[in-house]
């Protein structure tokens, strides 16, 4: 009879009749139950997510990130668990660098080349790249600014290195805390659909630094306004990245707060590449003019005195 | 088992027997270094000893014979033997965390090793330093830098490139490159007082 039918009820949600159902559906291990409930595939988790997705046509990339929710099972004391930072092949890097290098409007650095798969092998090589990068260019550009000057007796300045070490991975570890921090202090009074975790914050962090490397050395050029210029360039592109990253993070935020998070952001990336740039290379100032304009008032002087 | 026994009347041969046989594996191994080829000598009998003599011969030589050496600049015995070992095992670290399937002790005795075309270059470097300097004698010096850390890279990545998947094989040679090209610059601007 119908109304028997009717009040028959269908198994869904067990995973063996699913699977038998859909023998190409991607699977997960239920190693830890707690985390399956997220990565069943099914109803999206944010706004934000569906447009991003809608963006990219690639297959791997919902294996990846459903995959994604089991690697993080060894406990930190294991050498496995530091693995998984490490879990990135040879293109994924490039990918990362390059999508660092052309921030376009309206992707998410972080959903679109991250995608819950933060590696630290980018930050802290790139990071270790760009000390070297800024000392030897600076010792470099000094030596061929004083170079014919009598009393300039060059020195490989090898202090600098230990200094620029302390202030790019200061920065690229100290920053990242303070604003994961800062994020999630937001979160808890403001719901968020966008939340970062702190390996990501410092990913994007690593990645956008990687812009400074080319200009580190084209620093060399003791020219001021090529040197500005090179400025302007690199925290254009580098700030872009990390504005449209963030932006969607606080934008349901207060509106000051969330520009005051976003201005913060590039202000102490623009002084850290002042800074650097300030601190390592030389003023590229014709230190030898004065002492020849002021010789031929002296003949002058001595021609009209005698 | 004749080796094994002290002849009597010969004190020196026992302990001198090993001391010879490791100085013969350490040569052994300088020549693979100079000579690389697709072989394992370096990887099954991995020793520690090359390493350090050529981290200390480096060392001493990137020492300049002024005094007061703190205005120079210039690296310390202490910071060259910080940044050879603190950098080889930073390497090693990372190529292991990459999935690489070598061991740790195998990976420091192959960037150890090959440091070896560098330490060659520092002493050409010192002895062409001698001469007067100018351009002639620094173009000198660096085209033989370079030389030996294209050499150094030549060798190493030829020991350690198999030991990593084919997917992440750059990603666990660069950072070498970087190792290498900093003691090479470290060489490259070394000048005497």
């Amino acid at each position: 009879m119908a109304a028997v039918d009717d009040l028959q009820f269908e198994e869904f949600g067990n995973a063996a009749t699913s699977l038998a159902a859909n023998p190409d559906a991607t699977t997960v291990n239920i190693e830890d139950p707690g985390e399956t409930p997220k990565h069943q595939p099914g109803p999206p988790r944010g706004s934000g997510r569906e447009e991003d997705d809608e963006l990219l046509g690639n297959d791997d990339s919902d294996k990846t990130e459903l995959l994604a929710g089991q690697k993080k099972s060894s406990p930190f004391w294991t050498f496995e668990y530091y693995q998984t930072f490490f879990d990135v092949d040879t293109y994924q890097v490039f990918d990362r660098i390059k999508g660092s290098l052309l921030p376009i409007p309206g992707k998410n650095f972080v959903r679109l080349y991250i995608r819950s798969n933060p590696d630290l092998y980018g930050p802290f090589w790139i990071c270790a790249t760009l000390v070297f990068a800024i000392a030897i260019s600076g010792n470099l550009s000094n030596f061929l600014i004083h170079l014919g000057e009598k009393t300039y007796h060059y020195v490989p300045e090898f202090r600098k290195v230990s200094i620029a070490a302390t202030i790019i991975y200061a920065y690229a570890w100290l920053v990242p805390l303070a604003l994961w921090g800062f994020l999630m202090w937001r979160n808890s009074k403001v719901m968020n659909i966008v939340s970062y975790s702190f390996l990501e914050i410092v990913c994007v962090y690593g990645y956008s630094l990687f812009i400074y490397i080319p200009t580190a050395i084209l620093w060399i050029i003791p020219q001021k306004a090529v040197r500005w210029i090179l400025v302007m360039i690199a925290l254009g592109i580098s700030g872009s990245v990390l504005a449209m990253t963030f932006w969607p993070a606080v934008r349901e935020d207060n509106r000051r707060v969330a520009l005051a998070t976003v201005v913060t952001i590039v202000l102490l990336h623009m002084l850290l590449s002042v800074g650097c740039l300030a601190y390592f290379f030389d003023a590229p100032e014709m230190d030898h003019l004065p002492t020849t304009t002021v010789t031929p008032n002296q003949t002058v002087a001595a021609a009209k005195s005698s | 088992m004749a080796e094994a026994e002290e002849s009597p009347g010969d004190p020196g041969t026992a302990s001198s027997r090993p001391l010879m046989r490791d100085l013969k594996a350490v040569g052994k191994k300088f020549m693979h270094v100079l000579y690389p080829r697709k072989s394992n000598t370096l990887l099954r009998d991995w020793d520690l000893w090359g390493p350090l003599i050529l981290c200390v011969t480096l060392a001493l030589m990137l020492q300049r014979d002024s005094v007061d050496s703190e205005k120079d600049g210039g690296p310390q015995f202490a910071e060259v033997f910080v940044i050879v070992w603190f950098g080889a095992v930073t390497i090693t670290l990372n190529s292991k965390l990459l999935g690489g399937n070598i061991s740790f002790f195998q990976s420091l005795c192959v960037l150890g090793y090959c440091i070896l075309p560098l330490t060659v270059a520092m002493l050409i470097c010192r002895l062409v330093l001698l001469a007067d300097p100018g351009p002639v004698n620094f173009m000198v010096r660096l085209f033989v830098v370079i030389v030996m850390f294209a050499w150094s890279i030549v060798a190493s990545t030829a020991f350690l490139a198999d030991s990593q998947p084919p997917n992440r094989r750059a990603l666990a040679v660069y950072p070498v490159f970087l190792f290498y090209f900093v003691i090479s610059w470290m060489i490259l601007t070394f000048t005497p007082q």
